[in-house]
């Protein structure tokens, strides 16, 4: 038995522990928070020289070919400082389709752009309130023309590409859009977490390129969502970890009626809880980094657990850090609101818990029936 | 990260493997009924006969050193040996506690021929011992004991009461915590012994659960004679000697309870909600989606930890973790499955109620999960103080002599 991740991949999150600490620091991510900035192009750009955005992507693409455990790991960082970059727009969605789907020359034209931080791309599915379900795709693909409206779209209006889920004549079909073309309208959307970018994007016969083949995208679509998953679990551990870490720290330094507000049982049974959710996340997103990183027949049930674990574990954890700082909490000034709104936003990026539970039972049941 | 044995681990499991097939049957996971009842004087036959047996072929005590008659394992050998023997029909361990917990401090604190004397027997289940520490005045605060030990001459005279007591009647030795000396600290007042339980002045009364069965016990001393030579540690140090016992309890404790997830899955796919198997019902797949993420986070941490422990870590508290959840859980489940049933949720009858009764058993019988081996408070407190670091409470019995603290009424 061996289940821990590997020295490697231990010597990266050294790494990228000392450098998000340093660059990505509450100050960075409150810039885009306050409206200042869309994104942090220093940050993305030096993502990019380290590596980072390639991590997962085979060399043959330029990519570092580090395989999924280095790119778990680097989430789990990213997500601990709530890094405001297109990360998980660019590299789990994006550049995940394209490997799934894109013929080896689109291959060839976008993953080395991905890789060198000159493209940023989003897959664009969601078309107002619902979960991830084929029947709710109605915009329209014919004659590589789009048209329809997506929202929200993570990172939507500084992405120079998207993945666009719509219906054509054979079923559901991925498209590529290049989102600075005629025909495309886009406005960035009010969201509770404005930390990181999201817009609504009207298509009107926009051009499309034909991304895998036509009508069969909603397996890919279900796959591409559950790796997706995995990589966002990691980082609501990371994230649910730092709001832990922050609680327990005020609870130590924080005095009331004479004595730490942590010798108190209910701030500590509160923490123990909050201690206890993160763990088991922890534990379900690395069996999930296990099944992602060697393609296990196990990896959609993981890949749910570690959803519904993780999405738990981060929300309590950024809840309880507001709770246990009281009044403070709930200023603009302490940092709580960005763990809160982070967790929230997380928690429905790719389906909310009711899909994610479901699709839990759903592949129990398969297991069982075979 | 792989899921595999090592080569020597391997070698291991399949020479356990060979031995539990030569000896008893695999379990059949739906047949048979699971009941918490009474060990009976049958059940700890078999259970002795199967120690000795374990103990002859090198199966008991096997982190022990050969000196004890142990194999000189390493800890992950032990945790396969308990992986495989959980597979199959073998008696209830009543050893637990002895060879987990009493054992353990008596190697650290009792002299060399009283190892001689007693080591082997215990280990070859040929006699049974148990941990009398809780009283009626000291459940979580264990250092807030009453039983009073007295010197006389070159023996101490006992009297007093303990309670919840596992297996007191049927043990032949028991780990003894008194108080030697009421006007000090009450954690400086403790001295320990090893005591004989068929001694004049030993009465096992067994406590009528909530459940119906008879796992605990009051046990009360009167007069009771124990020679010094049986005192462990120094007179006044008996609260160092019981933190070494309590250090193992929550290793010891850490059997398989059902009904599990799985036992649930089955019970929903076989009863019906609104003319359709409860399964579908979304809020029956919200809960089982629950509680899969907690038990696979479970099993997964567990894999951390054995992980730790192969690259020669000590266990630490992140085990309260396990405890603490899967307490919950049973409870949790046993009630959700009874919900299932609707009105006929209640009947216990073995032959009309599903999986035969599993569900109504575990519902009488899970409040005592919550509270024995660490209540679920007394676990949070750890992880809180020994995991995260957070201040110790206020303790308004710390600088006070034992006879001067306030005692309520119960």
């Amino acid at each position: 038995m061996n289940f821990d991740f590997s020295d490697d991949s231990k010597l990266l999150r050294e790494q990228a522990q000392r450098f998000l600490r340093e660059q990505c620091t509450p100050k960075v991510v409150r810039h885009v928070l306050e409206g200042h900035a869309a994104t942090s192009p220093e940050l993305w750009r030096a993502m990019a020289e380290m590596g980072w955005l390639g991590a997962a992507i085979p060399e043959r693409y330029d990519g570092a070919g580090l395989g999924y455990e280095a790119l778990c790991v680097l989430a789990e960082e990213i997500g601990r400082v709530l890094a405001p970059v297109p990360f998980a727009s660019t590299v789990y969605l994006a550049a995940e389709a394209i490997l799934a789907a894109g013929s080896e020359a689109q291959k060839r034209e976008y993953l080395p752009k991905i890789v060198r931080g000159e493209l940023i791309a989003t897959f664009a599915l969601a078309e107002g309130a619902g979960e991830p379900r084929e029947a709710a795709i109605r915009a329209r693909l014919s004659d590589g023309r789009i048209t329809g409206s997506k929202w929200p779209v993570p990172d939507g209006s500084i992405a120079q590409l998207a993945v666009v889920a719509a219906r054509d004549s054979s079923g559901v079909s991925l498209a590529l859009v290049d989102l600075t073309s005629s025909g495309v309208s886009r406005r960035a959307l009010p969201m509770v977490d404005p930390s990181r970018d999201h817009a609504k994007i009207d298509f009107d016969n926009a051009p499309a390129v034909p991304l895998g083949a036509s009508g069969q995208a909603w397996d890919i679509v279900r796959r591409l969502l559950d790796r997706a998953a995995i990589l966002t679990a990691f980082e609501q551990v990371g994230a649910a970890s730092a709001s832990l870490e922050m609680a327990t720290a005020y609870a130590k330094e924080r005095f009331a009626f004479g004595r730490p507000i942590g010798s108190f049982q209910a701030i500590k049974h509160k923490l123990a809880d909050v201690y206890v959710a993160t763990e088991l996340a922890r534990s379900n997103a690395y069996y999930a980094a296990w099944a992602l990183s060697t393609d296990a027949a196990e990896l959609p049930l993981a890949a749910a657990t570690a959803r519904v674990s993780a999405t738990d574990a981060f929300y309590l954890a950024a809840k309880e850090n507001i709770q246990v700082h009281g009044g403070v909490g709930f200023t603009w000034d302490y940092d709580c609101h960005l763990f809160y709104r982070r967790a929230k936003l997380l928690a429905l990026s790719l389906g909310s818990q009711r899909y994610w539970k479901d699709r839990v039972v759903a592949e129990l049941e398969t297991r069982n029936a075979a | 990260m792989d899921f595999d044995d090592t080569p020597e681990e391997a070698a291991f499991r399949a020479e356990a493997r060979a031995f539990l097939n030569a000896s008893f049957p695999r379990k059949q996971r739906s047949g048979g009924a699971h009941r918490y009842g009474d060990t009976d004087a049958a059940e700890i036959a078999r259970a002795k006969a199967w120690q000795a047996k374990k103990a002859d072929a090198g199966f008991a005590g096997i982190t022990w050193p050969k000196e004890w008659g142990g194999r000189g394992g390493t800890p992950m050998q032990q945790i396969i040996w308990n992986q495989e023997e959980a597979e199959y029909e073998v008696p209830h361990n009543v050893f637990l506690i002895g060879l987990g917990m009493c054992i353990p401090t008596m190697i650290a604190y009792a002299r060399p021929e009283q190892l001689q004397r007693y080591v082997r027997p215990a280990l070859r289940g040929e006699e049974i011992w148990c941990q009398l520490f809780s009283e009626p005045a000291g459940g979580s605060d264990v250092a807030g004991l009453r039983t009073r030990a007295e010197k006389r001459g070159d023996a101490w005279v006992i009297n007093g009461q303990k309670i919840w007591t596992s297996g007191a009647h049927y043990s032949d030795y028991g780990l003894l915590l008194t108080r030697s000396d009421p006007t000090v600290q009450k954690h400086a007042g403790l001295t320990a012994f090893f005591i004989d339980m068929h001694a004049p002045g030993v009465e096992v009364r067994p406590i009528h659960q909530m459940s119906g069965a008879s796992n605990f016990n009051e046990v009360f001393f009167t007069d009771l004679r124990v020679p010094d030579a049986q005192r462990l540690g120094a007179p006044g140090a008996g609260w160092k000697v019981a933190i070494t016992t309590l250090m193992n309890e929550r290793l010891a404790v850490g059997e398989i309870r059902r009904p599990d997830l799985q036992d649930l899955i089955e019970l929903a796919r076989s009863v019906e909600l609104d003319g359709r198997p409860a399964i579908a019902d979304p809020s029956v797949r919200e809960r089982i989606a629950d509680w899969h993420a907690k038990s696979q986070g479970l099993t997964y941490t567990r894999f951390r930890i054995l992980t730790a422990l192969s690259r020669g870590a000590t266990p630490g508290p992140e085990n309260s973790i396990a405890k603490v959840v899967n307490a919950a859980k049973l409870q949790e489940i046993a009630s959700f499955g009874m919900d299932l049933l609707g009105m006929a949720g209640g009947v216990m009858d073995p032959e009309l109620a599903p999986m035969h009764a599993m569900f109504q058993d575990a519902l009488l019988s899970s409040p005592s999960h919550r509270i024995a081996g660490g209540t679920d408070e007394i676990l949070r407190n750890i992880i809180a103080e020994r995991v995260l670091g957070l201040p110790g409470d206020v303790r308004v019995d710390k600088d006070v002599a034992f006879n001067q603290l306030p005692g309520g009424s119960r």
